[in-house]
């Protein structure tokens, strides 16, 4: 893992940097295998509309899944349906915040009924957001399954939660934050292990 | 999909800088947008197949209604329960205050009851901020005598936010951005907390406000919002994006006293500033709202009431996602959050 660059990365006032664990090309070679791994899960024989469709989680999930996506067809020539997922309506730690947070839109263009889903998020941590997220798309439609891709697993989970792709598992404590800053939303692409001081929302 | 989706850059506000509702004379334009943004993914909710989000599980609403409106409470009831609420409903009739219970005492008793929201409409204005001081609990106001309305005034900003007009760009209005949209408000202006809410706020997005009506219905201080004024209808729609009528109370017009009178019959006051057919035709971009419940025939022409550029069932829409937006946004105020 590289030391802390000098070209000191965005992250909020507070933060102690303590490593990078991915740069720009780490971020890339391992979406890069992500992509390939969702790609393995395609069913050449399936009828489109049972073909496996990408959701992608608020905030960065999203822009993750996009790339993966983009990847994929490019790999592929396979254009996988697309969808944007917000759970915050259906997060558990209400009155434990002094301010509710901010709802994000969701739009699933696609009919979720039957469809073989993808869950793409940016950091696997204690699994709620993942199980809000799963009671949002039940919410939606009786998907024929849905499969969890999380680019980092920073360990800690407080529900049974797993991924099924990961892109890496990082042991980390609860002191810790793990920040995934991407070109589309922060200015950069590269995952960071912080010393917390915020939390990231 | 829209690229707003993906917008996490933006300085937007995350939370609102009041923890009760009263009105929208504090709201700076920021507070709106937020809550008119929630309240399209609220709206969202409400087309799917389950209408339902547990985002309030476990929090105690008590809607506190001591002046008798059937759809308000409804809208609010529904608000409520689609996001998990426990509801509970007070109205007047057969209840304690009719013996002689005050609002303090009433309000108090029900806060021993752990009730953390209240949604309150009174016959006086400024009770739901006397409420504020009796009572921990969030407040939000549903109507207060002739003071405000801010529910009903942010669900009307949400429905011109969504509106397409050909002279603005999609965006702009959209997004809250109201500079150079000409509203006229009609009817009973000085009886009306939603012409006051509504003033508010479409001035704080940048909008400009005509009020029109008999001169008996205009408030005396009113050069003093910063609003045209005029009596004459004609005026008042020439060069008007939308035309919001308001209902005329007829229960008013039978009162006694001050109150009585102020026009000389429903026919004359449909004649002179009733929306009708003919406006349709000479103004044709004009759109028309409503808060309702409408008097055909009176505010507006009964085919002008069901005209396509009639967007009155839209805001019965919005209402309801405009009030689990408010509800959502306020709660976090619930865990004793910071002073108004």
């Amino acid at each position: 893992m590289a030391q802390p660059s000098p070209d000191s990365p965005p992250h909020p006032d507070g933060d102690t940097v303590k490593a990078c664990l991915m740069d720009v090309a780490d971020l890339g070679r391992t979406l890069d295998r992500l992509a390939r791994q969702i790609v393995e899960h395609l069913d050449d024989e399936a009828e489109p509309a049972e073909r496996l469709a990408l959701v992608g989680m608020q905030t960065r999930g999203v822009f993750l899944a996009r790339r993966l996506r983009d990847r994929i067809e490019r790999f592929e020539g396979v254009r996988l349906p697309f969808g944007v997922l917000d759970a915050t309506m259906y997060r558990d730690d209400f009155r434990r915040r002094l301010r509710q947070p901010v709802v994000h839109p969701t739009e699933i263009p696609f009919d979720v009924h039957d469809r073989r889903l993808v869950l793409v998020d940016d950091v696997l941590y204690t699994g709620r957001t993942t199980r809000a997220a799963l009671d949002a798309l039940m919410d939606l439609g009786r998907p024929a399954s849905v499969r969890f891709l999380a680019l980092i697993d920073r360990g800690l989970r407080e529900l049974p939660i797993r991924p099924d792709f990961v892109g890496r598992t990082v042991p980390t404590t609860p002191g810790e934050e793990v920040r995934v800053r991407l070109v589309e939303t922060d200015g950069e692409d590269g995952v960071w292990l912080v010393g917390r001081m915020t939390t990231d929302d | 999909m829209s690229e707003e989706a993906l917008d996490v850059r933006g300085s937007e506000l995350v939370a609102l800088r009041h923890r009760h509702l009263l009105g929208l004379a504090t709201y700076g334009a920021d507070e709106i947008r937020l809550i008119l943004r929630t309240a399209r993914e609220f709206r969202d909710v409400l087309e799917r197949p389950i209408r339902r989000v547990p985002s309030l599980r476990g929090v105690t609403v008590v809607n506190l209604f001591f002046e008798s409106s059937t759809r308000t409470r409804l809208s609010f009831e529904l608000a409520e329960k689609r996001l998990s609420a426990d509801v509970v409903n007070f109205s007047t009739s057969g209840s304690s205050v009719s013996k002689g219970e005050t609002l303090k005492d009433t309000a108090r008793n029900i806060e021993a009851m752990k009730i953390d929201l209240v949604v309150i409409r009174h016959q006086s204005p400024g009770a739901a901020h006397f409420l504020t001081r009796c009572i921990d609990s969030v407040v939000i106001n549903a109507g207060d005598g002739a003071h405000e309305h801010p529910t009903q005034a942010l669900l009307d900003l949400l429905t011109l936010a969504d509106l397409d007009l050909p002279r603005f760009p999609a965006e702009q209005l959209h997004g809250g951005d109201f500079g150079g949209l000409n509203v006229s408000i009609i009817g009973d202006i000085a009886h009306s907390r939603v012409a006051r809410s509504n003033i508010h706020g479409l001035q704080a997005l940048g909008a400009n406000v005509t009020l029109c009506g008999p001169r008996t219905m205009m408030p005396q201080e009113v050069e003093r919002m910063g609003v045209r004024v005029t009596d004459r209808l004609d005026e008042a729609l020439d060069g008007c994006d939308v035309a919001m009528a308001l209902r005329i109370q007829l229960e008013r017009q039978q009162g006694r006293g001050s109150q009585a009178n102020l026009f000389p019959s429903l026919r004359e006051y449909h004649e002179r500033y009733g929306i009708k057919e003919a406006h349709l035709a000479r103004y044709p971009d004009l759109r028309i709202m409503h808060p309702g419940p409408v008097n055909r025939g009176v505010e507006l022409a009964s085919e002008v009431v069901d005209a396509d550029r009639s967007v009155i069932l839209d805001q019965v829409t919005n209402g309801v996602a405009v009030r689990m937006a408010c509800l959502y946004l306020l709660s976090g105020g619930i865990a004793g959050g910071d002073a108004e």
